[in-house]
């Protein structure tokens, strides 16, 4: 027992955890069918445990609440629709080989329009995303709190909507932007060296490792921006962005390398659910979207890192099998069927991610693994008792 | 090196203030005029006349009332607490619900009798104002106010959780897809024309309705003690406190009063455009928000014009430019406008400019 105390207190504790969970979700596939449907559920959990760590970075760490974060998923997911589908069928098409093609296996070698490899597309996403995010944030600059939610909101309901009435523009020649309400499909496998075959429709191992890799590249660079120059200003700005700014903390920039970061993730994300659900769909492109990554956040604890993988676990789950599998599957269906209610979970969700952020808010505002500072801060409002107003004045 | 310079060049600054002053302040009326001003010329050149403009323009005012229902809500609560009230577009939603499962209970149909039409009508109008006033205020009560000492951002985080429960409530209740209501009114048929506008049942029911509610708000929160209370809330709160004020009660009161309208708006909504859905709230939300911003957050007065202005623009874009392009454009103009002009359009300096 002091042997276990001992490993708990030494500074190897945390390590040891991190390597041992690593190891065994990396090795997982291998005790499963590579069809099983956990597989496909916890390729999902991890997209959205990369997407929640992005939405963390603005929310969590610079304090700058974000309600449209659905317009970077939808920037990643087009990239791919874009330059991994026959989409833009008449590019280059008068060549011997039509289209245009880097780095692609021999399948899409023969397809039209424009192939890139994954390697591109998640480059290119991170860049179209975090101009983005930069973009959107410009005008928030202005802006406190409530109202730079609203811009952000704003932000992500245009982008959507343009998305979704794609197929009546054609800004190039004969292109259509996006394909409107119908999706882009299909995209492109995933080809990568030093990996089994890509075909979600056969094996989805290869799909599960190369999510894995991303989260933990992810991960990796959220504890060492949190550490950095940049993410210290980032939460001092969260904090108090008067006395952030008279010692120093370049407000702009700082800003919007937040937003620009924080988009860049949600972009890898994007970038890696298109090929993996294989169709760009603009419906998803919604409000609620933005909630459902919002509710991990919140969930989690606003801030610290752990927290929220772990509250993008848990609302994913929720998401991608509670609901669908549990409540709407098995014994609570014939009891709902019993009763006489026709409605199912798969209805409501996003009522029960709605239902998340009011619990927490009321209940735990700190979320499940507190960031430390948040935890003392929290303690600190209700130990004096200033109220809103006097805040204020 | 810069004060001389500054010193010379005073005159060319002030001048440059100037059109700057004069931009800022009309820059964006400007802005919102020019797509009135593109299809009047369309229509000049085409038809020889204004009529097609000018019905998009009457149905867009008889929407626009119903905006400024709901615009009022979210003004009164920012004016007061801060807070955009994020659930406020599903409590008009909420309304518009219970009016039309009324018209099943009341047995409300279109072959109803004038009178009994108008009983039934007024009944409706007490329930659903009451229902969405109470479920409004149940929600400060649940959710905000416990929050009144977290960051600022909290309660509006809760706002956008009840705001999707409510939608979701809607989705139990009708189902997700458009429900078309009985036409009680015959809301479409055409009531006189005007130099060939046509005035609908409708129009004059959504203008009738919407007048009379305005104006004994205006006259509770200018002459009646509880309206006092609630602008020496707005004003400042701990001193409201001192003065003996119950804050509290003041702002539920606050939340009843923008629920009570939002009710109304709803019944009114769903005479009108004859349709409910769970998603109508988020929409007619949106619009209604860029009319308080428009009018000057805390405006009254702003809010009504701004609800009237938005509807305007709402009915030339559904109905030249496609609906499904509105949104897009409201929610553009609206980053417009809290960018350059937090402070609204009309002009007034509110508290929360800036």
């Amino acid at each position: 027992m002091s042997g276990l105390r001992e490993l708990r207190t030494s500074k190897w504790a945390n390590p040891l955890l991190a390597g041992t969970v690593i190891l065994a979700a990396a090795l997982f596939p291998f005790f499963v069918g590579p069809l099983d449907s956990i597989m496909d559920d916890s390729i999902l959990v991890l997209a959205y445990v990369v997407m929640a760590l992005g939405l963390n970075l603005v929310v969590g760490f610079a304090g700058l609440l974000d309600l449209g974060f659905v317009a970077f998923y939808a920037f990643g997911l087009l990239v791919t629709g874009w330059w991994a589908s026959d989409h833009f069928s008449d590019v280059n098409s008068k060549a011997s080989s039509p289209g245009i093609h880097v780095g692609v296996g021999e399948f899409p070698q023969s397809l039209a329009g424009i192939h890139f490899n994954f390697l591109l597309l998640v480059i290119g996403a991170i860049l179209i995303c975090a101009i983005a995010g930069a973009i959107i944030g410009l005008p928030t600059l202005r802006l406190r709190g409530d109202y730079i939610a609203i811009v952000t909101l704003a932000f992500g309901e245009i982008i959507g909507r343009v998305a979704q009435n794609g197929d009546e523009l054609t800004p190039f020649a004969n292109n259509k932007l996006t394909n409107g309400r119908q999706s882009i499909s299909p995209i492109d496998q995933i080809d990568l060296p030093f990996l089994e075959e890509f075909d979600q429709a056969t094996n989805l191992r290869p799909y599960f490792w190369t999510v894995l890799a991303l989260a933990l590249v992810v991960l990796f660079v959220n504890f060492r921006l949190r550490d950095s120059r940049l993410g210290r200003a980032w939460i001092a700005l969260r904090e108090d962005e008067v006395a952030a700014a008279s010692m120093g903390v370049p407000l702009v920039r700082t800003k919007l390398l937040a937003y620009a970061t924080g988009g860049a993730f949600g972009g890898i994300s994007g970038a890696f659910l298109g090929p993996y659900l294989q169709s760009v769909n603009a419906n998803q492109f919604q409000f609620g979207f933005s909630i459902f990554i919002l509710a991990m956040v919140i969930l989690g604890g606003l801030g610290s890192i752990w927290g929220v993988v772990l509250g993008a676990v848990l609302v994913a789950a929720m998401n991608v099998f509670v609901i669908p599998d549990v409540l709407d599957g098995g014994a609570v269906r014939s009891v709902l069927d019993s009763l006489g209610l026709d409605f199912t979970f798969s209805q409501v969700s996003f009522g029960v991610f709605g239902f998340i952020l009011v619990l927490m808010m009321v209940l735990r505002p700190q979320g499940l693994i507190p960031e430390r500072r948040r935890k003392l801060e929290f303690a600190e409002v209700t130990g004096t008792d200033e109220t809103l107003y006097e805040a204020r004045a | 090196m810069e004060a001389a310079s500054a010193t010379i060049d005073r005159p060319a600054a002030r001048r440059s203030d100037a059109a700057r002053e004069l931009l800022s302040k009309y820059g964006l009326v400007a802005i919102l005029a020019v797509v009135p001003i593109i299809y009047a010329i369309i229509d000049l050149r085409d038809d020889g006349n204004l009529t097609r403009l000018g019905n998009n323009v009457v149905e867009g005012l008889s929407n626009g009332a119903i905006i400024a229902l709901v615009a009022l809500g979210y003004t009164l609560v920012y004016g007061i607490i801060e807070l955009i009230n994020f659930a406020h577009g599903e409590i008009f939603m909420i309304g518009g619900f219970v009016a039309f499962g009324l018209y099943g209970t009341l047995g409300l149909t279109p072959e109803t009798g004038a009178f009994g039409l108008i009983v039934g009508l007024l009944v409706i109008l007490v329930i659903s104002a009451l229902a969405s006033g109470s479920l409004n205020t149940m929600i400060e009560r649940v959710a905000y106010r416990p929050l009144r000492n977290a960051p600022k951002l909290a309660p509006l985080i809760t706002a956008v959780g009840f705001s999707f429960i409510l939608q979701n409530v809607g989705i139990l209740w009708l189902g997700a897809s458009q429900k078309s209501v009985p036409d009680l009114l015959g809301s479409q048929s055409e009531l006189f024309n005007v130099f060939g506008l046509s005035i609908s049942r409708g129009d004059l029911l959504a203008v009738v309705a919407t007048v009379p509610l305005v104006v004994l708000l205006t006259a509770f929160i200018g002459r009646s003690r509880l309206g006092k209370a609630m602008r020496a809330t707005a004003q400042d709160p701990e001193a409201a406190r001192l003065m003996g004020i119950n804050v509290d009660t003041t702002i539920s009161l606050t939340f009843l009063l923008g629920g009570l309208l939002a009710g109304a708006a709803g019944l009114i909504n769903t005479l009108y455009n004859t349709q409910v859905w769970y998603f109508q709230g988020f929409q007619a939300g949106l619009l209604a928000f860029t009319a308080a911003v428009m009018g000057g957050i805390g405006n009254i007065r702003g809010a009504v014009i701004g609800g009237l202005i938005i509807g305007v623009i709402q009915g030339i874009f559904d109905n030249r430019i496609g609906n499904e392009w509105t949104p897009a454009f409201v929610f553009g103009y609206l980053v417009l406008i809290m960018v350059f002009r937090p402070q609204g359009l009309i002009g007034e300096e509110t508290r929360e400019a800036g």
